[in-house]
């Protein structure tokens, strides 16, 4: 039945969702806007995160130093990448690619060999469950106002600027002494971290681990992220730093009301990534197709 | 005091495009050196500074500045002591990023950066007045980013950079061959008073003989990887620019691209 009571019962729990794969994308922010680097250890470390994090929670360590250790071990995969780009000179995307293919199998092992792993709201104690989707929205928004504060802070230092510089202009940051190297390598480490605390957030949220969690979760972040941009317009005009960060999160809402919408009008789920797909397709294309657009406009005239 | 001795570099060696683009040699510049360098298109010019910056390490010889062997730097190691100025405007500044970010970066050339905030309010009355001396208002623009400077702004920009901290080396490439000529006169009077004001030792690659006669103390022109005539002092205010173009007769490379007027 569609009943719009229905979409309104449900809503809820999809901002509390779409609010943690908001953190997710800020992480994805770091590399993606900043570091100007693709980065697909993500999917990998999304899933590190959440396992980490059940792991620890069911071994009786409190959720929120699971989640903070959840963070840490991220960090070691984004370092991995890292590595594998700035000493091995592998490339940015394979780097990432080959991070996120041997962590599959790493979370595997996290997880005590098996595909999953459940955590009951009921046995422990955690910072979120769809159980409360209330107390969830208020504890993701919280992760997320904590995170975005930092990364306002970090990218205002001295090192932080150095790592926006390297995002920029590696030549420029090369000749002004920065060892770009380390920032990426730093850049990269920060922003699996933040993926994986995400990552260990969401699976406190539904009650389980997966190992294929993450699967896709650059993509979803990227919708994210560009939805965010499209909401505040900020392709349009500059805009403060932490209103970026915040559209990211508010991108990641969006998304996924706009699933509980596909959801609630009984669209094939299976289609959900294919929709994904396009629609981040079409919105980075975007840029590229107005000035197309332009360049027509101009010849014309 | 910047002391080259026997350096050579061979790019693609053992393959087809087997270039040797700098053929041990070997140079001294004084403090205070101001040299322009002048030579036809794949003489080693641009070889001879990416050597100096360390874009990549010379196949031999070695490269002494200030007594400290920076042969074997990185490069962001060795920009502790250079300032640096591309041919291309978009390659020295972070376009991203607002003016007195940039400034503040170039601030920091070569100190640690750790987490203390990115610009001091100290520093910014000091940007303020270091912009002003470049007639360009943008002393006005502290916050624009960067990538909404025309090529000739940026340029002035990237100069001001090279110079805040004051280098030990300063490397210019052709930093106004992008430049539209009435704009490539301004950076280039510009980065004269720089130099003179903060008693640099500068290298200034140019295609331009007037210039490369009209500024500096020293003239060095190179071919083939080689220095095949330096002149200094007294004896470059002598040369003319028929001197210039015998000397590249002479070595079969009168070219195209050396811009007379
Ligand atoms: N990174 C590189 N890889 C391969 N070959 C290179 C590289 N850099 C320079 N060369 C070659 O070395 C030679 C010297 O080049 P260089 O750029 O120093 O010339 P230049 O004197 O600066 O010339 P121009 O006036 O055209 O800028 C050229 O034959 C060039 O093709
Ligand atoms: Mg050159």
């Amino acid at each position: 039945m569609l009943t719009f009571s229905s979409l309104l019962r449900a809503l809820p729990g999809n901002v509390a969702q779409g609010m943690i794969w908001g953190i997710m994308a800020l992480g994805l922010y770091v590399t993606y806007k900043i570091l100007n680097f693709s980065d697909l250890t993500v999917d990998g470390s999304f899933s590190t995160g959440a396992a980490v994090g059940v792991m620890l929670i069911i071994n009786g360590v409190p959720a929120l130093l699971a989640v903070i250790i959840a963070f840490l071990v991220g960090c070691i995969a984004g370092l991995i990448t890292g590595l594998l780009h700035t000493v091995l000179k592998i490339a940015p995307i394979l780097s990432g690619i080959l991070t996120q293919i041997a962590l599959y199998s790493i979370n595997l092992h996290i997880l005590g060999n098996k595909a999953n792993q459940a955590v009951n709201v009921n046995e422990y104690h955690l910072l979120l469950s769809l159980r409360d989707t209330n107390k969830s929205i208020l504890v993701a928004l919280l992760f997320a106002i904590a995170l975005m504060l930092i990364l306002y802070w970090f990218f205002g230092t001295e090192l932080g600027s150095a790592i926006r510089a390297t995002g920029s202009n590696e030549q420029m940051a090369k000749a002004q002494g920065i060892n770009i190297n380390l920032m990426k390598v730093t850049a990269l480490a920060l922003s699996n971290g933040i993926v994986a605390l995400g990552g260990a957030l969401l699976a406190q949220y539904q009650g389980f681990a997966d190992v294929s969690v993450g699967r896709g979760a650059i993509v979803i972040g990227l919708a994210a992220i560009i939805i965010g941009t499209v909401v505040v317009g900020a392709n349009k005009k500059e805009h403060n730093f932490l209103l970026l960060l915040g559209s990211a999160v508010i991108g990641g809402v969006i998304y996924y009301i706009f699933i509980g919408i596909v959801l609630w009008l009984k669209l094939p789920t299976n289609d959900m990534k294919l929709f994904t797909a396009i629609i981040v397709a079409i919105f980075l294309s975007l840029p590229h197709l107005k000035i197309k657009k332009k360049e027509k406009k101009d010849a014309t005239n | 005091m910047l002391q080259i001795k026997n350096i050579s570099k061979t790019f693609n060696p053992n393959s087809i495009n087997e270039k040797r683009a700098l053929n041990n040699l070997s140079l001294t510049l004084n403090d205070g050196d101001f040299v322009t360098i002048i030579g036809g298109n794949g003489a080693g010019k641009s070889t001879l500074l990416n050597a100096i910056a360390g874009t990549w390490f010379v196949d031999s010889g070695q490269i002494i500045l200030d007594e400290v062997d920076v042969t074997n730097l990185a490069e962001h190691q060795r920009a502790k002591f250079l300032g640096r100025v591309f041919q291309d405007p978009m390659m020295g500044t972070a376009a991203n990023m607002q003016i007195e970010e940039n400034l503040a970066l170039a601030n920091r050339r070569g100190a640690k950066r750790g987490l203390s905030w990115q610009i001091k309010p100290e520093e910014k009355q000091h940007f303020i007045e270091m912009l002003k001396l470049l007639n360009l208002g943008l002393e006005n623009r502290l916050t624009s980013k960067v990538g909404l400077l025309s090529g000739g702004q940026r340029q002035a920009l990237t100069l001001l950079m090279a110079t805040l901290q004051k280098p030990k080396l300063l490397l210019l490439d052709e930093h106004t061959a992008a430049l539209d000529p009435k704009t490539a006169k301004i950076v280039l009077d510009l980065t004269e008073e720089l130099i003179k004001k903060n008693s640099l030792t500068a290298f200034m690659v140019t295609h331009n003989m007037r210039d490369a006669l009209k500024y500096g103390n020293r003239l060095i022109m190179m071919n083939e990887g080689k220095i095949i005539l330096d002149v200094s002092g007294k004896e470059k205010e002598k040369l003319t620019i028929n001197d210039l173009l015998e000397l590249f007769n002479e070595n079969g490379e009168l070219n195209d691209s050396i811009v007379l007027s």
